[in-house]
């Protein structure tokens, strides 16, 4: 109810607008204190003052870093239980849709992205050399416990219950002449052209009369891995030669190097480095991926 | 302004002086009283409103659902991806305050505020239980702690915590079932977030609108400040016709009444203000525009024989037309401004255009996400294949079969894959629920699509039981040549 006019005013004016200096509320000048004691407060309280090493730690003991492990450590108590469930279950009975199996597919997009994605792509397209997990094409079998046996064991390395076959050097060997090879070559790519007009399914051109020719040469020296009609075996890796995938590449260069000087081409024993429950997460995932059979 | 010798004692901080503002009658504390009976109307029942909505969804007709991410108000739900609602909404909101106050000031504060309304809610049981102004001022001024001060007091406070209580409580109705929250919260059930809620709300009401009041106007709130930028020349505020008033004085026969204004220095209008201010000092920023000092001159004008609107809502463009002896302006003219119509033009587009948004959307609703790492994967027959994920949303309150199709090149097909089986071209959505399953769109080998980069076409779902259909178009990637 004071009478404005009797403001003081600061002296100052703009535009004949004078800057009146009225008192400010006793209340705001507490909080004020307030905040000053709250700020020292908490500075003992909390973590605050930087020394030489570190920082005071504060009368509390908080610190993110506790607070993240605590974190980790609740997850890791929640997750007990459905982990060891899926460590435990058998894999070819876990049932789609169910909690296991939703823990293991989205487990296993972690552990594929931090540890197969590095080969096979963080989408799982693979790369030359290294399968596209995405296709209907499985080397060593696309059913769920193949694909777990797979990323449990590996591919031809050091250990004994790895997947492994081992192709000739045909050439480098000299296991079959120039021109066998060349015949050979010619009716390997010759298998994946149903239509039969020299160029096969991913592009590659090859030489006709080359490839009628080398139908004995590929019975004797291929068959009995790839089969007499040339659609693989997933019991020796043997790859499929009729159908579009091919995982070094189907051209004709390519493929006269791989009959040359062979493939060998190696995957880790994720055994070893994995826990069970990874290992199972990550074929989860693999096989929900659209190509899983 | 002093000019003498010795500098007054500057006062740096200053104690609240409290305001004990007197009961007022009179057609805009009449207005005053419907506009608060009507927004704590809105505010306390609306929760307990039901709404019909099947089976399977809540029966409230106003709920935010933050577990769910809905909202729903009566017959319409939001979902989060249609939370440009919601903006639109508060972006009408801010224009409407645009539009009041360059049309009439500060009407906001004056009359819808919460913290208007509620303050006058608290200003007015502390009438019932204490009495008017002077009985509120003598108890004020009583040193002793008498029982009779004692009582008022322990009464007064515990009702305005109660009011608090219910205001907090009808808050955290908003939230949930509203009759079975209740239950939970008497029966000590509740969530603690529901109590903690209700706790922070019943402190910061009775804190804001029983014991700040007017500072929370007067230091908190920016909205003061922001509105001079919205009023002009024209807008209509609450002022003191001082040409009319002035000299101010006492009319006593004989005293040279004859040479006095009309304003007989009653201090009616100052008494009834509830920011403790004196209007007649001019336009400042603590008022609030409730014109209660209107009901209050008018009241005393009608009493001595003087035409009413001594203090009245005016433009400051009023002030020397009427000095000078001219007809001040009609209230449309003032209310009617370049200014104010392309504020109601704003609104009213933004507004039209929300409504049209609303009645044009559809029940079903999809969302195509292209996964683009690999762009493609060839199949072992050759055929090429594209992923994406669909976000399937069913809006009815009832499970639904969408039906996926795709348009626009004939060679493509498509198969719906549902976590880890095939589920052909037709899923189940669940009622008011999105679901994403990963659609594989294939072209057979050596088809144009599998050949070219690029290919476009559409995805289709249709709800089974509608035949209600929505199309999104997207890209197909093909090996290129």
């Amino acid at each position: 109810m004071s009478n404005k006019k009797d403001v003081e005013t600061t002296g100052h004016s703009w535009d004949g607008i004078e800057e009146l200096n009225n008192p400010l509320p006793r209340w705001w000048l507490y909080t004020f204190y307030l905040c000053i004691i709250w700020g020292i407060a908490y500075t003992i309280a909390m973590p605050a003052w930087p020394l030489v090493k570190g920082a005071t730690t504060g009368m509390l003991g908080w610190s993110t870093r506790a607070e993240v492990a605590d974190k980790i450590a609740s997850f890791e108590e929640m997750n007990a239980a459905v982990n060891a469930e899926l460590a435990a279950a058998d894999i070819t009975a876990i049932e789609v849709g169910s909690d296991v199996h939703n823990y293991g597919v989205n487990m296993g997009a972690a552990v594929f992205r931090a540890n197969c994605s590095q080969c096979h792509g963080s989408g799982a397209a693979g790369n030359k050399g290294y399968p596209n997990l995405l296709d209907n094409d499985w080397l060593w079998g696309g059913t769920i416990d193949e694909v777990a046996y797979t990323v449990q064991h590996g591919v031809r390395n050091e250990t004994d219950e790895a997947r492994y076959s081992e192709m000739p050097k045909f050439g480098a060997d000299e296991l079959l002449t120039d021109e066998e090879i060349d015949q050979a070559v010619a009716f390997a790519m010759s298998l994946s052209d149903p239509e039969g007009d020299g160029t096969n399914l991913v592009g590659g051109t090859y030489d006709l009369e080359l490839a009628a020719a080398g139908a004995e040469v590929f019975e004797i020296n291929c068959a009995s891995c790839h089969g007499e009609d040339g659609t693989g075996d997933i019991y020796q890796g043997a790859p499929n030669l009729t159908d579009a995938i091919w995982l070094y590449g189907g051209d004709h260069d390519t493929v006269y190097e791989t009959v040359y000087y062979a493939r060998f081409g190696v995957m880790p024993a994720w055994g070893q480095r994995l826990s069970q429950a990874e290992v199972n997460a990550a074929a989860l995932y693999v096989h929900q991926l659209g190509g899983g059979q | 302004m002093s000019s003498t010798d010795t500098p007054p004692e500057e006062k740096l901080y200053a104690s609240r002086e409290p305001v004990f503002p007197r009961r007022v009658k009179g057609k805009f504390r009449n207005l005053k009283w419907i506009i608060m009976a009507i927004t704590l109307g809105i505010y306390y029942l609306s929760p307990w409103i039901r709404w019909n909505r099947g089976p399977e969804l809540p029966d409230q007709a106003i709920l935010i659902d933050l577990a769910h991410r809905r909202f729903f108000f009566f017959w319409i739900e939001i979902w989060p991806h249609e939370f440009y609602f919601i903006a639109g909404l508060l972006i009408m909101a801010g224009l409407g305050l645009f539009l009041f106050t360059s049309a009439a000031g500060r009407v906001w504060c004056g009359y819808a505020c919460p913290q208007t309304v509620w303050t006058d809610l608290f200003i007015l049981v502390e009438r019932w239980i204490e009495g008017d102004r002077n009985a509120r001022l003598r108890l004020h001024r009583q040193k002793k702690w008498d029982f009779r001060k004692v009582r008022l007091r322990v009464v007064k406070y515990i009702t305005w915590i109660l009011i608090g209580l219910a205001t907090g409580g009808a808050w955290v109705f908003y939230f949930t079932d509203a009759p079975t929250l209740l239950v939970d919260l008497v029966t000590g059930h509740a969530h603690p977030v529901a109590y903690l809620t209700m706790a922070i709300l019943t402190a910061t009401t009775v804190f804001f609108g029983a014991i700040a009041r007017e500072q929370i106007c007067i230091y908190a709130c920016p909205w003061p400040r922001i509105q001079a930028a919205m009023m002009d020349e024209d807008t209509l505020v609450v002022g003191y016709r001082h040409w009319r008033g002035e000299p101010r004085g006492k009319h006593r026969k004989g005293a040279g009444a004859e040479n006095l204004g009309d304003c007989i220095d009653c201090m009616a209008c100052v008494n009834v203000c509830p920011m403790g201010i004196d209007i007649r000092d001019g336009q400042q920023l603590e008022c609030i525009t409730c014109a209660l000092c209107i009901d209050a001159c008018d009241e005393m004008m009608e009493k001595i024989g003087k035409p009413r609107g001594l203090i009245d809502y005016m433009a400051l463009t009023d002030e020397p037309r009427e000095i000078s002896g001219q007809e001040p302006k009609p209230v449309w003219k003032h209310i009617f401004r370049p200014r104010t119509i392309l504020y109601t033009v704003l609104w009213s587009g933004v507004g039209f255009a929300l409504l049209f948004a609303l009645f044009i959307r559809a029940d079903i609703d999809m969302t195509v996400a292209p996964v683009r790492n690999p762009t493609y994967v060839m199949q072992s027959d050759g055929a090429i294949r594209n992923i994406y994920d669909l976000r399937l949303r069913n809006k009815h309150g009832e499970t639904r079969e969408f039906r996926v199709s795709v348009t626009g090149n004939d060679t493509l097909t498509v198969t719906l894959q549902d976590s880890d089986t095939d589920a052909g071209d037709t899923i189940p959505v669940n009622a008011d629920e999105m679901r994403i399953v990963r659609a594989y769109v294939e072209a057979p080998a050596g088809s144009e699509p599998a050949m070219s980069d690029r290919t476009e076409f559409t995805f289709w779902v249709e709800d089974d039981v509608s035949n209600e259909r929505v199309s999104v178009d997207s890209v197909f990637n093909g090996r290129g040549q």
